[in-house]
C-alpha cells in the first residue's frame, strides 16, 4: 500500500481515540484545594478530572454562586459520537481513493467541525458563566458594578474568585490532532508520489 | 599596684569558676548553642509532615491519641474505651454499644499498652490494638479510619495488664491477667485465695484480611499477678514471655506481701505447643460470660454479641505449654530484643537488671535443668536460662526498648532517668534524666524485629515544675530524645492527653498510606441512611419519630419540621452527602439529653432527642463546615400531645 494511504487511514482511525480519551480538561486551583477539582469534557460525557466526585463537588461550589448543575446529558453528547464516527470512515474511505484531494478535502471539513465545536464549547461556557440564579447565594460585581461573570477561558489560565482555572486539550484532543497532521501529511506525500 | 595585681588574679578566678558552671549546665541541661541544634532537630516547618507517627495511650483518660515526631504536636485523639462527646463517640445510636460489656454499659475505661499490627515481625501499620486494664477488654483501632474498630472484653481476667502485644505475623494479640480471681468467679473467701485463686492468658486470634478479633483460647496459670508480656521473635517465635509477681500468693497489703520473694517468674508460653493441644482436643470448655463488639465502616453501626464460653488449656496439667524462668524481685517490664534471643526482665525493686537467654532456655529445657515446679509447671535453673546481668544500672527499672543497632533502653522510674546499655557485654553507655518518673518507653518500631533506633519518647508520671502550672493537676507529658548517637540527647517536652501510658510509633510512611479521605455514599448500608435530597422524609411509628435527614453545604433537609409532639421519641438519622475531603457535618438539638453528631462525608449518624416542651426549637450544623455554616439550620414545631396538627417537613417551602 502507498504511504499516503497508510498515513490517511491510521490518521483518521486515530479520531476513535476520542471515545475513551477526554478532548478538553478544566483545572480548578484554590488554597483549600491541594488536590485541585478537574472536569474532563468527552465526546459523550462530562467526567471528574482528577479524582472521583470532582463533577459533584463542582457543581457543590457553583450552586454558591448561582450556576446551572452541569449536565449529565445534553443533544452534543448524541451528535458528536457520531460525527466523529462518521469523519473516522469518511476519512478511511477517503484513504483507500488514494486521492490526495479528496484527503485535503477530509481534512477542510475536519477543520471546519473542529472550529465548529470549540465555537460550541465555548457558547456554553458562557451560558453557564453568565446565566446565573438570580438568588444566588454570592453576588459579585465587577469593576463597573456589572455582575460578575464566571466563565472559564476557553484556553489558557484565568483567575475566577479564590480559583485559579485552567482550561487545555486533553489527551483525546491531541490524539485528534495528530491525526489531523498525518492527513495534511499524506496530502502531501500524495501529491508527492502522483 | 600589688593589690591590683591581686585583683586581676581573684578576677581570673572567679571568670574560670564561671566557665565551668555553664560549661556544666551545658553539658546535663543542653543550654545555650545545644539547645539551638535541638530545636532545629524538632522543627517542622509550617506545611510540612512530621517523619514519624506516634500513637500514645491516653491512660486513664480511657483514649489513644495520635501524635506527630519529632515535633510533639497532637493530630487527633481517638476515643476507645471512655466515652467522646465531641465525636458522639458512646453517644449516638451506633457507637453506644461499643461500650457495652458483660457489666452493662461503661463509659469509661482505663487504656494501656497499645501495639500495632505486624508482618514477618515488622510492623505493617494496619491497625492499632490496646488494652482496658480495669475491666479487661482489647480494642481494634483502624488506621484507615482512626476510629475504633472493635472491642472484645476478655473473660476469667481482671486487671487486663500484661496486654496487647501482637506476634510477628499477628496471629495472635495476646492478653494477661494482672489479678488472679476465682475461675469461674464464684462467692468464696478471699482469705483462701492461695491456691484457688487462678490467672488466664488470653489468646485472641486476629483474622489477616479484616482483622476481626476472636478469643481463640486462654492459658490457665497459678494465682501469681501477671505484669507485663512480649512475644518472641525471630528464632523465638511461637513463644510468649510473662513477667510475674506476687508468686507468694498474697491477697491484703501486696507492697509488703508480694515482695518477699527472693525470685519471682517469667513465664514462657509455648504457644504453638497450646495451639497443637487445642487440635487434639485437650481443652476445656468453660462457660464464660463476655461481650464482643464489631464496628462497621459500611453500616456505621456496631453489632454487639454475647458470648458464652471459652476453652481452657490448663498449664498445670499440659506438659510443655508453660516454663518458669526465675527472675529477681518483682519483675515488671518482660521485654524481647530484636533478634528473639534475650529476654530482659526488670526486678523493679532489685539493683540489676536480669537478661535470660531463649537459646539457653531451650536447652536448659530439653536437658532438664529443673528446680522444682510451681503448680505442676517446671522451674528452670535461674543459672541455666541467664545471659547477663546489667550491674547497678540505676533505681527502679520497668522497661527496656531496642534501637536495632545492639542497644537497649531502660527506663528507671526511681532514679527518673533512661539508660543505654549494650546488649551481650551488658554495660552502661548513657544515662540521662527524665522530668520526671519515666514508665515506659517507646522506640518506633521497637517493639519488633526492626526498630527505627532514631528517637525514643520516654513517658512520664509526674511534671512537677516543667510547665506552667494549673492548678492541683497539672499536664503529663512525654519526652523526645535523640539516639542516633552514641550519647542519647534530649530534644523536647510536649503534654500529652490523659495519662501517657505507653505508645507505639512507625515511620509516616509504613502508617499514612492507609488513611481514608471520606467513606463512599454508594457504600453506606445504614438502615435509615438517605442517599439524596429527594429521600428526605419524617415518619411516624406511635411516638417514635425517624427523620431521615440529609446535609450537604449549606443546608440540612428537611430543615422544617411540624407535628412532632411532647412525649414523642425522635430520632434524627443524619447523611452527610458529601464526597469530598475534611467537609464533615455537624449537629445537635436545643434541649437534646446527649451529646452532637460529627458526621464524617458519606457516613449516617443518629441521636435521639425527646422534645418535652411545647414550642419552635431550632436545630444547627455544629462544624464550621463553609461559608454559610451559620446558615445550615433548621426548626422543629412540638405540639401538645393531644394535638391534630399533621406530621409534614419541608426544604425552601417545598
Amino acid at each position: 500500500m502507498k504511504k499516503s494511504k497508510v498515513l490517511m487511514i491510521t490518521g483518521s482511525l486515530l479520531l476513535l481515540t476520542l471515545f475513551v480519551l477526554p478532548l478538553w480538561n478544566i483545572t480548578l486551583e484554590a488554597p483549600q484545594y491541594p488536590d485541585p477539582l478537574g472536569l474532563d469534557i468527552h465526546i459523550d460525557k462530562l467526567a471528574d478530572g482528577n479524582n472521583p466526585n470532582d463533577v459533584k463537588n463542582i457543581d457543590l461550589l457553583n450552586h454558591y454562586i448561582g450556576m446551572e448543575r452541569l449536565p449529565e446529558d445534553m443533544l452534543e453528547f448524541q451528535i458528536f459520537p457520531i460525527v466523529v464516527l462518521v469523519m473516522a470512515i469518511l476519512g478511511v474511505l477517503a484513504g483507500l481513493t488514494g486521492k490526495p484531494k479528496v484527503y485535503l478535502t477530509w481534512v477542510v471539513i475536519m477543520a471546519v467541525l473542529g472550529i465548529a465545536g470549540i465555537y460550541d464549547f465555548y457558547s456554553w461556557l458562557y451560558h453557564y458563566g453568565h446565566n446565573l440564579n438570580p438568588h444566588a447565594i454570592l453576588k459579585f460585581v465587577d469593576k463597573n458594578g456589572n455582575p460578575m461573570a464566571y466563565d472559564p477561558p476557553v484556553f489558557g489560565t484565568k483567575q475566577l474568585l479564590n480559583f485559579t482555572v485552567h482550561s487545555y486539550p486533553a489527551s483525546g484532543a491531541y490524539a485528534m490532532m495528530v491525526g489531523i497532521l498525518m492527513a495534511i501529511w499524506a496530502f502531501v506525500t500524495g501529491k508527492k508520489e502522483s | 599596684m600589688k593589690s591590683m595585681y591581686k585583683n586581676a588574679i581573684l578576677a581570673l578566678i572567679f571568670m574560670a569558676s564561671f566557665t565551668l558552671v555553664a560549661c556544666n549546665q551545658g553539658g546535663s541541661n543542653s543550654g545555650g548553642a545545644l539547645k539551638s541544634s535541638a530545636a532545629e532537630k524538632v522543627f517542622v516547618a509550617p506545611g510540612e509532615y512530621d517523619s514519624h507517627y506516634a500513637f500514645i495511650s491516653g491512660g486513664f483518660s480511657g483514649q489513644l491519641s495520635v501524635y506527630g515526631l519529632p515535633s510533639g504536636r497532637l493530630f487527633k485523639v481517638i476515643p476507645v474505651f471512655s466515652v467522646d462527646a465531641e465525636k458522639a463517640y458512646g453517644f449516638n445510636e451506633e457507637t453506644k454499644d461499643m461500650l457495652r460489656t458483660s457489666h452493662g454499659y461503661i463509659p469509661w475505661g482505663d487504656s494501656h499498652h497499645p501495639d500495632i499490627s505486624q508482618t514477618n515481625g515488622v510492623i505493617d501499620g494496619r491497625w492499632v490494638f490496646i488494652n482496658e486494664n480495669n475491666t479487661p477488654r482489647i480494642a481494634r483501632i483502624s488506621l484507615e479510619t482512626y476510629e475504633t474498630a472493635e472491642i472484645l472484653e476478655i473473660p476469667n481476667s481482671a486487671g487486663n495488664h500484661s496486654s496487647s502485644f501482637v506476634t510477628e505475623n499477628t496471629e495472635y494479640v495476646v492478653a494477661g491477667t494482672r489479678f488472679s480471681v476465682p475461675i469461674p468467679q464464684r462467692d468464696m473467701a478471699i482469705k483462701d485465695y492461695k491456691g484457688n485463686f487462678k490467672a488466664a492468658l488470653s489468646f485472641i486470634k486476629v483474622d489477616p484480611e479484616s482483622g476481626n478479633m476472636d478469643l481463640d483460647f486462654q492459658v490457665l496459670m497459678p494465682g501469681f499477678d501477671y505484669d507485663l508480656s512480649h512475644p518472641g521473635r525471630g528464632k523465638s517465635h511461637g513463644w510468649f514471655f510473662f513477667s510475674t509477681y506476687n508468686t507468694e500468693e498474697a491477697h491484703t497489703l501486696l507492697e509488703v506481701n508480694a515482695s518477699q520473694n527472693d525470685k519471682d517468674f517469667i513465664a514462657a508460653v509455648n504457644w504453638k505447643k497450646a495451639q497443637e493441644y487445642i487440635k487434639q482436643g485437650k481443652f476445656k470448655t468453660m462457660p464464660a460470660n463476655y461481650v464482643h463488639n464489631v464496628y462497621s465502616d459500611e453500616t456505621h453501626s456496631t453489632t454487639s454479641t454475647n458470648k458464652k464460653s471459652v476453652r481452657v488449656l490448663d498449664a498445670s496439667k499440659l506438659p510443655g505449654l508453660v516454663y518458669l524462668m526465675p527472675t529477681p524481685k518483682s519483675p515488671h517490664g518482660c521485654d524481647v530484643d530484636p533478634s528473639g534471643e534475650y529476654i530482659v526482665g526488670s526486678g523493679k525493686l532489685s539493683a540489676s537488671m536480669t537478661v535470660h537467654s531463649f537459646s539457653k532456655m531451650l536447652k536448659a529445657i530439653e536437658n532438664k535443668e529443673f528446680d522444682g515446679e510451681a503448680y505442676g509447671i517446671p522451674i528452670l535453673k535461674f543459672e541455666s536460662t541467664l545471659a547477663g546481668t546489667v550491674e547497678q544500672p540505676g533505681l527502679g527499672p520497668l522497661h527496656t526498648e531496642f534501637d536495632g543497632k545492639g542497644n537497649a533502653y531502660t527506663t528507671f522510674f526511681i532514679s527518673s532517668e533512661v539508660v543505654k546499655w549494650k546488649l551481650g557485654t551488658w554495660e552502661v553507655v548513657d544515662r540521662k534524666p527524665t522530668y520526671y518518673s519515666v514508665g515506659h518507653l517507646m522506640i518506633p518500631g521497637g517493639n519488633s524485629r526492626k526498630p527505627f533506633g532514631k528517637y525514643l519518647v520516654a513517658m512520664n508520671k509526674i511534671t512537677k515544675d516543667r510547665y506552667l502550672p494549673t492548678g492541683p493537676e497539672v499536664t503529663q507529658s512525654a519526652q523526645l530524645y535523640d539516639i542516633s548517637g552514641e550519647k542519647m540527647e534530649l530534644l523536647l517536652d510536649f503534654p500529652t492527653v490523659g495519662e501517657p501510658h505507653y505508645a507505639a510509633g512507625a515511620p509516616a510512611e509504613v502508617i499514612k498510606g492507609f488513611s481514608k479521605k471520606f467513606f463512599k455514599l454508594e457504600e453506606n448500608k445504614h438502615p435509615y441512611a438517605t442517599k439524596s435530597e429527594a429521600d428526605a422524609r419524617v415518619v411516624r411509628d406511635g411516638k417514635n419519630v425517624h427523620i431521615y435527614m440529609t446535609a450537604i453545604r449549606s443546608h440540612f433537609a428537611p430543615d422544617n419540621i411540624e407535628g412532632i409532639k411532647v412525649g414523642d421519641r425522635v430520632y434524627f438519622h443524619v447523611t452527610n452527602l458529601e464526597q469530598d475531603y475534611d467537609v464533615p457535618h455537624g449537629i445537635s438539638m436545643i434541649g437534646a439529653n446527649t451529646s452532637e453528631l460529627l458526621i464524617m462525608p458519606g457516613q449516617t449518624e443518629t441521636f435521639v432527642w425527646e422534645p418535652k416542651q411545647v414550642g419552635v426549637w431550632p436545630f444547627y450544623c455544629t462544624d464550621f463546615c463553609s461559608a454559610l455554616h451559620q446558615e445550615m439550620q433548621g426548626y422543629v414545631r412540638v405540639s401538645p400531645r393531644n394535638s391534630n396538627i399533621k406530621l409534614s417537613w419541608s426544604l425552601d417551602g417545598e
